[in-house]
């Protein structure tokens, strides 16, 4: 095991200050020192995804302090699966920002894009809130970076909201983590799950008002209602490539919640355990509606597919919400799906939008290959919406028989099934404007510089998302077995807090 | 003691959310700034109001000690704070430069692009 844990941190962490130091006028060194650094990340979440497939769970111990006085980084099969997603997704996101240049357009892209993979594979490792809460930091910050790339006017204002909210949403995490220091005195997340028991009547009511403080952080940034209003803005002006990587990110916020809400605050802590299922519930519901009209209203393509992942993280969050078994092994499924299916939606989006005067969904003559784009944008807008061949029907035909509990079904079944057909309404209505209608306007005088069509490496990683949705359905039983190990593994508390408070020594 | 504490906490706070309701960049930028003073004050508050005693234990043994945690913490929430609030200044800054109009809400720029080409002033 040794030092393997701690990599997927350390190698971006020393190679953005390289790039962003020595390889700052060199756009060639600094594309191939990113790439290979993200490939290497790639390489190592799968050595890492081969140890923690056995089931145990590994304790890196910063600076070798036992458990609650140090920080530890944690690999359960949990965050070995959410490495592995960031590092796919990063490969892929940056072959498509090379190809088609977008990295080009302003400066330290590659040097932000390795600080953004820095602080989302720490986030996923970290056993401890407040490291937690430094490594969201330090993706956020390096986002921050990467929503203004390219710059332009739309884009800078959006930025600003998106820096202003996600400040706003630090300043109350730290509230949350003064909150829960003051009656626990711990934030380790193992040791809160040993000291949350043992408080007096008194103190618990401060810790239920921490949890839900975390929980509206986390929310925040998993886009659910009320504090979803910034992704659709944020998403729709960032650079198609970043927005595609920002398929990841939302996630985090879902993975927040699925950790230190099942092992913290979780099931069988009294004091706590009903919290996050009862705020998500509604929360998640509301969230599936405003996704499904926003994708029925949305004027411009990229508003659309942002509108999309609001919705789909309404399906994912519901999925949560149940804080059981089943419903995790099945939410997992489906976060693995609609990360890449947002990511394939945004990347295809970059294509079309890149051979049109602009993204709003309205007919304009035909660009180059419309054909091409036309058959990628359905493939994947299929993959988003849930029909079947690929993995979103089985993604949600997993949430929705979890769901299936007779007091919650009349609820889940309909929010998600209705969600799922304004869903298709709404991308049917944008690719027959988009692709079919254009074909029938009449054809412009010719342009000077027409759109030149896209080359095999622009159009690859799009193609490598659809057919990783693909692979994910046809590979769906030895996938959903490794999700029900990882959901069981989530929900065995006492074998989390034994490994990490452990006293012998380890590596 | 405590109630100078946590005075200032719920002014501060108070002070900041107003501000971060404004319209114009400044306020909000302002409005940050106060924010993360009061969580700063709080996160001290966090572990426990103790005054003139040192943040180690004694080698004495019966000593009584104030918590050191809480003041690592608020070593890095400044730090970040900090360091986010010089971003934001940058980020306001380019955007006022572009937009000439330090309003914080967005165009409505699909109505313009619908209308019109690029939603130019």
């Amino acid at each position: 095991m040794m030092h393997w844990i701690i990599l997927p941190v350390v190698l971006p962490a020393l190679l953005a200050p390289l790039i962003a130091f020595v390889m700052r006028y060199d756009i060639v060194l600094a594309r191939t020192a990113s790439m290979v650094g993200s490939i290497g990340l790639l390489v190592i979440s799968i050595v890492l995804i081969n140890f923690a497939a056995g089931g145990e769970t590994f304790v890196y111990r910063l600076g070798d302090w036992p458990a609650p006085f140090g920080i530890v980084l944690v690999l359960d099969r949990l965050s070995a699966l959410m490495v592995f997603l960031t590092s796919l997704l990063a490969v892929i996101v940056l072959i498509h920002a090379i190809a088609t240049g977008w990295d080009a357009r302003g400066r330290h892209f590659h040097a932000l894009f390795q600080f953004q993979l820095m602080g989302i594979c720490g986030a996923f490792l970290t056993g401890d809130v407040f490291n937690m809460f430094v490594f969201f930091e330090v993706l956020l910050i390096a986002s921050y970076g990467l929503m203004i790339h390219a710059g332009g006017r739309q884009r800078i204002q959006a930025g600003l909201q998106y820096v202003v909210m996600n400040l706003a949403g630090s300043t109350l995490f730290l509230f949350a983590l003064g909150t829960l220091y003051a009656s626990t005195g711990t934030l380790n997340i193992a040791d809160l799950a040993v000291r949350i028991p043992e408080l007096p009547e008194g103190e618990a009511a401060l810790v239920r008002i921490a949890v839900m403080l975390l929980l509206i952080v986390f929310a925040v940034k998993a886009a659910l209602f009320p504090v979803q209003f910034w992704l659709p803005n944020t998403y729709a002006n960032a650079p198609a490539p970043v927005a595609a990587l920002f398929a990841i990110m939302t996630k985090v916020g879902a993975y927040a919640i699925l950790r230190v809400h099942t092992i913290s605050f979780g099931p069988g802590i009294e004091a706590t355990q009903d919290i996050a299922g009862m705020l998500l519930f509604p929360a998640a519901l509301v969230t599936i509606a405003i996704g499904a009209f926003g994708v029925l209203g949305a004027r411009r393509l990229m508003s659309l597919i942002s509108f999309s992942v609001v919705g789909s993280m309404g399906t994912l969050l519901l999925a949560v919400s149940s804080f059981s078994q089943t419903a995790t092994s099945a939410a997992l499924y489906y976060l693995v799906h609609s990360t890449f299916a947002a990511a394939s939606l945004f990347l295809v989006a970059d294509l079309v939008v890149s051979r049109r005067a602009s993204d709003s969904l309205t007919p304009k003559s035909p660009t180059v290959q419309n054909g091409l784009y036309a058959a990628l944008f359905f493939a994947a807008a299929i993959a988003m919406a849930g029909m079947p061949p690929l993995s979103g029907f089985l993604g949600k035909l997993l949430v929705l028989d979890a769901l299936r509990d007779p007091d919650i079904i009349g609820w889940t079944w309909s929010a998600i099934l209705i969600g799922s057909l304004l869903t298709i309404v709404g991308f049917a209505r944008a690719g027959s404007i988009l692709f079919w209608k254009s074909t029938a306007t009449e054809p412009q005088e010719t342009d000077p510089n027409p759109p030149h069509p896209a080359t095999a490496w622009e159009v690859a990683p799009t193609m490598a998302t659809i057919s990783l949705l693909a692979l994910l359905a046809v590979f769906a039983g030895p996938a959903s077995g490794y999700l029900e190990a990882t959901s069981a593994q989530l929900f065995d508390r006492d074998g989390y807090v034994s490994a990490v408070l452990s006293a012998e020594g380890g590596e | 003691m405590e109630i100078i504490v946590a005075s200032s906490v719920g002014v501060l706070t108070a002070g900041g959310v107003y501000l971060i309701l404004r319209l114009r960049t400044f306020p909000v930028i302002l409005g940050l700034a106060l924010l993360s003073y009061a969580v700063n004050v709080f996160l001290f508050a966090s572990g426990r109001l103790a005054i003139n005693m040192s943040p180690i234990l004694s080698k004495y043994g019966d000593a009584t000690y104030t918590d050191p945690l809480p003041q690592a913490l608020v070593l890095t929430a400044i730090v970040i704070s900090f360091g986010m609030t010089a971003v934001l200044v940058m980020i306001a800054l380019g955007a006022f430069l572009e937009a000439e109009d330090d309003r914080i809400d967005l165009d409505l720029v699909g109505e313009d692009d619908i209308n019109g080409e690029d939603a130019g002033k």
